[in-house]
């Protein structure tokens, strides 16, 4: 499906390497290199990855170029990550990030 | 258009201390106006950190300013539940050293005895737990608390029903033949008033010689750094002893004191730099860097955290570092309730009940016993021009005469 001329990879005549795992809350998610995390989740179908901090409501990306901060993810235990900057790389884990993420914090 | 238009008051600022000055002076039954160059909550209010601090203060006159305005702002908080972040926190200063606890703890003894509320804590980690271990203890100060102060002084200003006018400069202050002041004038109109009151903040020092006299007020910058938002990991507004020097110090020189507090909305605030730049905007990594690095040292737990971003301001300095309340003296009907420095979201509704007091004459409602109001009058730096046959601020002059209300 990447070939076809409709898919970013195919407009952009991109030839990228095989694609490696990253994980989604443990589920396996492909990405390529050079890929942010966001559009490794986008290119799976995944539009959301985060809950706010006030009513819960879903979040993704919006902006994806770094400046909204709507696409924060828990990255490799580090949350408030921009999966929108923050390239891909074989085996980060990704989790769904509820409110601030911070919630081991709280005393 | 050019106008004409009349109230009993004029303030000028719509920062904090003018959105208080416009309350109080409102309720007491004056018809009053604000006015000022930028929004609400434009210049230094809207880039404080909005403590409501008596742990701060040595005792004099301010604290006992303090005091009134800490009971002022309990007040205020029941009367408009929920609109501004009124949190009763408490504050938590801590020392390092045995020696530096046996000062504070002598410090705060003096401040025991002037009506201040102050509970020793042994062991920090009952109440901070993220406190670094090691510290040798502290003093924990409930009457210390926290609002938001752009929004304190929005809903203050909507609250008191004032004429709120926006984006207006002034850039004159109109005079009586006699002296006296008589209003302002923007590049819209005139706003005509007997009674003006100057609280326009670090630029009160201006709006003073609009009006023919002068008030040293000199701004001192102070950058906030502001964390991502986290859940409660700071209870009370937690600062090192050495803060109280470097507020009550004159250098010019950068002072920084790490002061850590949570904030409602979720981010971590982290001040407190002191320098005298003047008006200079520029951001000073240095002093970002120190912020950083001595809160870490309080709160190793903020070394894991992004700041998100940082903002500055300039405090309202006067060389005594008391504010200037009360009638100028210099020029009947100009008011001064500016140069609070850093205290002026905690000094607000004191400042603006003992100018609408004064405004009101003789009857208001505040018990002027509580505060030696002596140490704020605006003559006190001496310069500008003398009044012959008129006492010195601080006396409280007559009300301004009934005026008509302005057109609808």
């Amino acid at each position: 499906m990447f070939r076809s001329r409709r898919s970013p990879l195919g407009l952009a005549r991109a030839t990228p390497g095989a694609p490696f795992d990253i994980t989604l809350d443990g589920r396996p998610v492909p990405a390529f290199d050079g890929q942010s995390v966001a559009a490794a989740l986008w290119a799976d179908g995944v539009l959301s990855w985060r809950t706010t901090r006030g009513s819960g409501k879903p979040r993704g990306a919006f902006c994806a170029i770094g400046s909204c901060y709507d696409c924060l993810a828990t990255i490799n235990s580090r949350p408030n990550q921009r999966a929108c900057l923050v390239p891909a790389r074989p085996g980060d884990a990704v989790t769904t990030q509820k409110g601030h993420g911070r919630a081991d914090l709280a005393v | 258009m050019f106008t004409r238009r009349t109230f009993d008051v004029v303030v000028v600022g719509a920062g904090v201390v003018g959105a208080a000055c416009a309350f109080y002076t409102s309720r007491s039954g004056l018809c009053v106006a604000v006015v000022d160059r930028g929004p609400v909550a434009g210049g230094t209010t809207g880039a404080g950190e909005g403590n409501l601090l008596v742990s701060d203060k040595q005792p004099g006159p301010e604290l006992d300013l303090a005091l009134l305005s800490t009971r002022l702002w309990r007040e205020l908080a029941e009367e408009f539940p929920a609109t501004f972040e009124y949190e009763a926190k408490g504050g938590l200063v801590v020392a390092a050293q045995q020696d530096g606890l046996a000062a504070l703890r002598t410090f705060a003894a003096t401040q025991a005895a002037a009506g201040v509320q102050c509970e020793d804590v042994p062991h920090l980690a009952d109440v901070e737990p993220h406190l670094a271990p090691g510290l040798a203890g502290g003093v924990r100060y409930p009457q210390d608390a926290q609002v938001q102060p752009a929004l304190a002084a929005a809903h203050l200003l909507r609250a008191s029903g004032a004429r709120l006018l926006l984006g207006e400069e002034v850039i004159g202050v109109l005079r009586t033949t006699d002296g006296a002041v008589r209003g302002v004038r923007t590049p819209r109109g005139d706003l005509l008033a007997p009674a003006v009151v100057n609280a326009a903040g670090t630029w009160g020092g201006q709006v003073a010689e609009l009006a023919g006299t002068s008030l040293p007020v000199l701004p001192r910058r102070g950058f906030v750094l502001v964390t991502e938002p986290l859940p409660r990991v700071v209870r009370h507004k937690v600062y090192a002893a050495d803060y109280v020097a470097d507020v009550a110090s004159g250098s010019a020189a950068l002072q920084t004191s790490a002061v850590v507090e949570g904030t409602a909305a979720g981010p971590v605030l982290i001040g407190a730099s002191r320098e005298r730049v003047g008006f200079d905007r520029s951001l000073s990594t240095e002093v970002l860097g120190k912020l950083a690095r001595q809160a870490q040292e309080l709160f190793p737990v903020l070394r894991g955290v992004r700041v998100m971003r940082t903002y500055h301001g300039f405090r309202p300095y006067l060389p005594d570092h008391h504010p200037a309340i009360g009638a100028d003296g210099r020029v009947p009907g100009l008011w001064h309730a500016c140069g609070h420095e850093g205290a002026g979201v905690g000094l607000a509704p004191a400042t603006g009940a003992l100018i609408a007091d004064g405004l009101a004459g003789s009857g208001g409602r505040l018990d002027r016993r509580a505060v030696d109001v002596r140490a704020f009058r605006p003559g006190r730096f001496g310069s500008g021009p003398p009044q012959p046959g008129r006492a010195d601020a601080g006396a409280w002059p007559s009300a301004p005469g009934p005026t008509d209300r302005p057109p609808a």
